[in-house]
């Protein structure tokens, strides 16, 4: 039977967490657990609840700058931010659907531990990139801090990178701070129709090296387009690329019309205007395609560079049962396909051998399958060293989360 | 400010050690006359000065893992240097340590313009690879002050920012993957031309390390497209605040301008004085505020900024209505620190951050430093970000002054961290603030940091000195002090 810890102050954490570490106790920490079905499954006998870490603590938007317990809820933080016309600029995604967890994207503190990040990571960069601050406790059951609430800084070495995708293998924080941006006034999404995975990125990529300031740009093959709930995306029952363009009102106006001459070579072109763009970028951000219920299928998620993408696509395209879109302009594949006792690891992994950089995350799987096959991309001898190294130097004892992310961290 | 006392052991090698040197970098690639070695003393932080033990240029990867690997074996620290032009002493040698110059490290690799990235060696400057990428409409978008001659080595070591940083971000931001050299020997490479890290994000820990974890030999950048236009707009305030009060109003209105720089009377004297920018004399800060982006949008927000500035006071706005009026604009605010060193023998450029909303209180503060210390202080603040940068005015000539300087320095920093900002937002720990490091963190925040180290380089060999106030031995870091037995903390609920 497992025990929940629930911490309820900075000192309760420390002690908990000082004596995991004595006593030689993994602990699982949890959030609002939204997240528990990404990474290797972590058996321990005991669990770390964060939850009582709640609660926004301080909000200046105009020194765009948010500090809050590492386990307030994203609904609370977006809301706040929404009051003040601002957002969370790398577009946290809710993977609450796809990964059939309750409803909801967890916490703050959930969505920097996995380095999340959403269709703007193109433009605005990931969670990493947002990350001021924090306060926490090591696996050492040390309580410490690195960063600030400044948006400048480089004092010391830059942990809060650290921190951002350890999926809580390293520290259990209690406090982050964030940077908050304006929220763009008006959207507009430019559609191309027909585009086969080569054209629809190259398309993409014309839209990205222009002057437009893209802000999304996907790629959905026919059958994933013609299940959009968006009406103008679904219809034509054809392959589809999207671009996104946000800001102020004129411009934005004018460089919608700009992309819309720009890529008219690749096909008829459409505009989607604020509530389907909207829409549209939610489900390519939370993975919606592959959400359904009664859809059972694997899913990889794949980062790799966005050229190398339609190569990567035709490579994988004969695994059975196997759908992909794009997402960042080609360098962010998702890929379902049917293959529950293996992932289809060799062949997915194999793939991206082509690619001249990049990583594959077996992303939604059966749990015994998160426990067979690596997760995350091994990533060579001497890299899987140091960071088993890294692991040791803030958790020797390995009582966070431990196998999170690899056999040994 | 007290570097590790050299070891005599290892000085008194020197021969040895350079014979062994030149086995593996052969040709003129290590220097030990003392006249060569000269120009390597000191870097930006030219305070200090500390002749090196010998300097080693490699010309390949290998060459900089077999240095490596022969100084881990024979315990020589190592100096990793880029083009030297480090503010905070990041570069200032060891006198039993080689200096290891990237220097020779100096091409262009691969300009990938679909991907939108190019692979450079780390010697090359920030400004040239905008230079290479330019005639395709791309540009790499940190821009520091020294960009004409800093390298990207170094800017990945310093983690470097510059003018345009609130908008398009730190070199944190704008690097993608790197090459890089353990003090094994051992060549990794970390990242690559996709986004994100499969495991933990050892670049984004490396970045701004400043050469304590590895040797960089190759990075890639990412690039972007260059906007349609740029515009600026001049504002004169009569008060700091008011000044303060135009940037919060902005940023509150959801404009994120390319750059937002403002000027305090002093450095508005000073810059005006020696390039004659036409900046107005009469007022107690100016702001330079610049848009960039599709012509439209530029049009829309020079307008919303200038209706911003005028309701909270400004007595005087220009917005440029030329390439060559913007780039007036900005001569000033580019001359600022020579402009400052006309009136003054010397001066100390300081480079901490604050809660932006915070300066009008930090500027009265230092006003009343600069009373104290006699010593005359201009600031330039990139307005956006809350980072600032006081220059010192002194005179090194004077027994005392360049102490006095430091300590005001210091003062400052404090000041910093007390008002909520932090030591340095882009210039660097090294040597010069080593000893204040204090301030901001624990005891148990900096041995966390220097754990992380121990990951990488468990006998201290690479840039020791730096960063650091105070050495601890790997093995006494990892020293746990452990007590079994039940749970000490009746009072956390459990379920």
């Amino acid at each position: 039977m497992t025990e929940t810890l629930k911490p309820e102050t900075p000192d309760q954490l420390r002690d908990a967490v000082a004596w995991a570490n004595s006593d030689l106790k993994p602990l699982e920490l949890v959030g609002r657990g939204s997240k528990r079905g990404i990474g290797r499954p972590v058996q321990t006998a005991h669990r770390l609840d964060l939850s009582a870490f709640s609660g926004i603590a301080l909000y200046e938007p105009e020194e765009l700058v948010l500090s809050a317990g590492a386990a307030t809820p994203m609904a609370e933080i977006e809301a706040a931010l929404e009051e003040a016309g601002q957002e969370l600029s790398f577009e946290p995604p809710d993977y609450s659907r796809v990964l059939r967890m309750a409803r909801g994207a967890g916490t703050l503190g959930g969505v920097l531990a996995g380095n999340l990040a959403g269709p703007r990571r193109i433009k605005q960069g990931a969670a990493r990139d947002h990350f001021l601050g924090f306060e926490g406790v090591t696996g050492r059951g040390d309580a410490f801090k690195s960063g600030g609430r400044v948006v400048k800084n480089v004092t010391g070495y830059d942990l809060c990178k650290l921190m951002a995708g350890s999926w809580g293998t390293l520290a259990a924080l209690h406090k982050v701070t964030v940077k908050a941006l304006p929220r763009g006034q008006k959207t507009r999404t430019v559609l191309v129709y027909g585009p086969d995975a080569a054209a629809g990125v190259a398309a993409l990529s014309d839209g990205l090296n222009s002057p437009c300031e893209v802000s999304g740009a996907a790629w959905l093959p026919a059958s994933i387009a013609g299940r959009s709930e968006v009406d103008l995306v679904a219809k034509p029952g054809e392959a589809v690329a999207a671009i996104r363009v946000e800001g102020f009102g004129p411009s934005v106006e004018y460089r919608c019309q700009a992309l819309r001459s720009l890529l008219a070579p690749y096909g008829a072109t459409e505009e989607l205007h604020s509530q389907r763009s909207r829409a549209f970028w939610t489900a390519v951000r939370d993975v919606l395609p592959f959400a359904d219920g009664a859809d059972e299928r694997v899913i990889w998620k794949i980062s790799l560079p966005p050229t190398d993408a339609p190569a990567f696509l035709h490579a994988v395209a004969e695994i059975k049962g196997a759908e992909a879109y794009c997402d960042w302009g080609g360098g962010l594949v998702w890929l379902a396909l049917d293959a529950p006792k293996t992932g289809a690891e060799g062949v997915v992994r194999d793939a991206l051998k082509r690619a001249e950089s990049g990583w594959a995350q077996l992303f939604r799987a059966p749990e015994s399958l998160r426990a067979a096959v690596p997760v995350f991309q091994p990533q060579g001898a001497g890299l899987d060293a140091l960071a088993r190294r890294v692991k040791e130097s803030f958790d020797p004892n390995r009582v966070l989360n431990p196998g999170r992310m690899s056999e040994g961290v | 400010m007290q570097m590790p006392t050299p070891d005599a052991g290892v000085m008194a090698r020197r021969g040895e050690i350079a014979d062994a040197l030149r086995a593996i970098v052969p040709g003129e690639g290590v220097i030990v006359d003392e006249d060569a070695l000269r120009p390597y003393e000191t870097d930006g932080l030219t305070a200090y000065k500390t002749l090196p033990l010998i300097v080693v240029l490699p010309e390949t990867v290998e060459q900089v893992a077999e240095v490596l690997r022969f100084c881990k074996r024979e315990g020589v620290k190592v100096v990793p240097r880029g083009a030297g032009t480090s503010l905070s002493g990041g570069a200032l040698p060891l006198a039993d340590g080689i200096i290891l110059g990237l220097g020779k490290f100096n091409r262009i690799l691969e300009i990938d313009s679909a991907n939108r990235c190019a692979r450079v060696q780390p010697g090359v400057t920030n400004l040239a690879i905008t230079k290479a990428v330019e005639g395709d409409g791309f540009y790499y978008a940190p821009d520091p002050s020294s960009q004409i001659a800093c390298s990207i080595g170094g800017n990945v070591a310093e983690n470097s920012g510059g003018v345009h940083c609130l908008k398009y971000g730190l070199t944190t931001n704008n690097v993608l993957g790197v090459e890089l050299v353990t003090m094994d020997g051992e060549v990794l490479r970390i990242g690559g031309k996709h986004l994100d890290a499969a495991g933990f994000d050892l670049l984004g820990l490396l970045t701004g390390s400043e050469g304590l974890l590895g040797v960089v030999t190759e990075v890639t950048v990412r690039l972007l497209r260059k906007p349609e236009t740029a515009r600026a707009l001049l504002i004169g305030f009569p008060t700091s605040e008011a000044a303060g009060d135009c940037v919060a109003g902005v940023i509150g209105d959801g404009i994120i301008p390319g750059g937002m720089e403002m000027m305090d009377a002093p450095a508005i004297k000073a810059a005006e004085e020696f390039v004659q920018a036409g900046y107005p004399l009469d007022v107690e800060a100016l702001l330079i505020v610049e848009l960039d982006g599709p012509e439209a949008e530029v049009e829309h927000l020079i307008e919303r900024v200038r209706a911003i500035a005028e309701a909270k006071g400004a007595v005087s706005v220009r917005a440029s209505q030329s390439e060559e009026e913007r780039n007036s604009f900005w001569a000033g605010r580019k001359a600022a620190f020579p402009a400052v060193g006309r009136l003054s023998p010397d001066y100390y450029c300081m480079d901490g951050t604050i809660p932006r909303n915070r300066l009008p209180e930090v500027l009265r503060r230092m006003r009343e430093l600069s009373a104290h210390y006699g010593l005359g202080v201009a600031n330039v603040f990139h307005a956006g970000d809350g980072n600032l940068h006081p220059l010192i005015m002194y005179d090194a000539n004077q027994p005392g002054e360049l102490e006095k300087a430091e300590e005001f320095g210091a003062d400052i920093l404090r000041l910093c961290v007390e008002v909520g900002g932090v030591l340095t937002g882009e210039h660097g720990v090294g040597v010069e603030k080593r000893d204040l490091m204090e301030t901001m963190f624990t005891e148990d925040d900096l041995k966390q940091q220097q754990r992380v180290k121990c990951a990488f380089d468990p006998d201290g060999l690479l840039n020791p000195g730096k960063m650091f106030p105070t050495l601890h031995r790997c093995a006494e870091l990892g020293r746990m002090h452990i007590h079994r037995g039940q749970m000490p903390f009746p009072d956390i609920p459990r379920f």
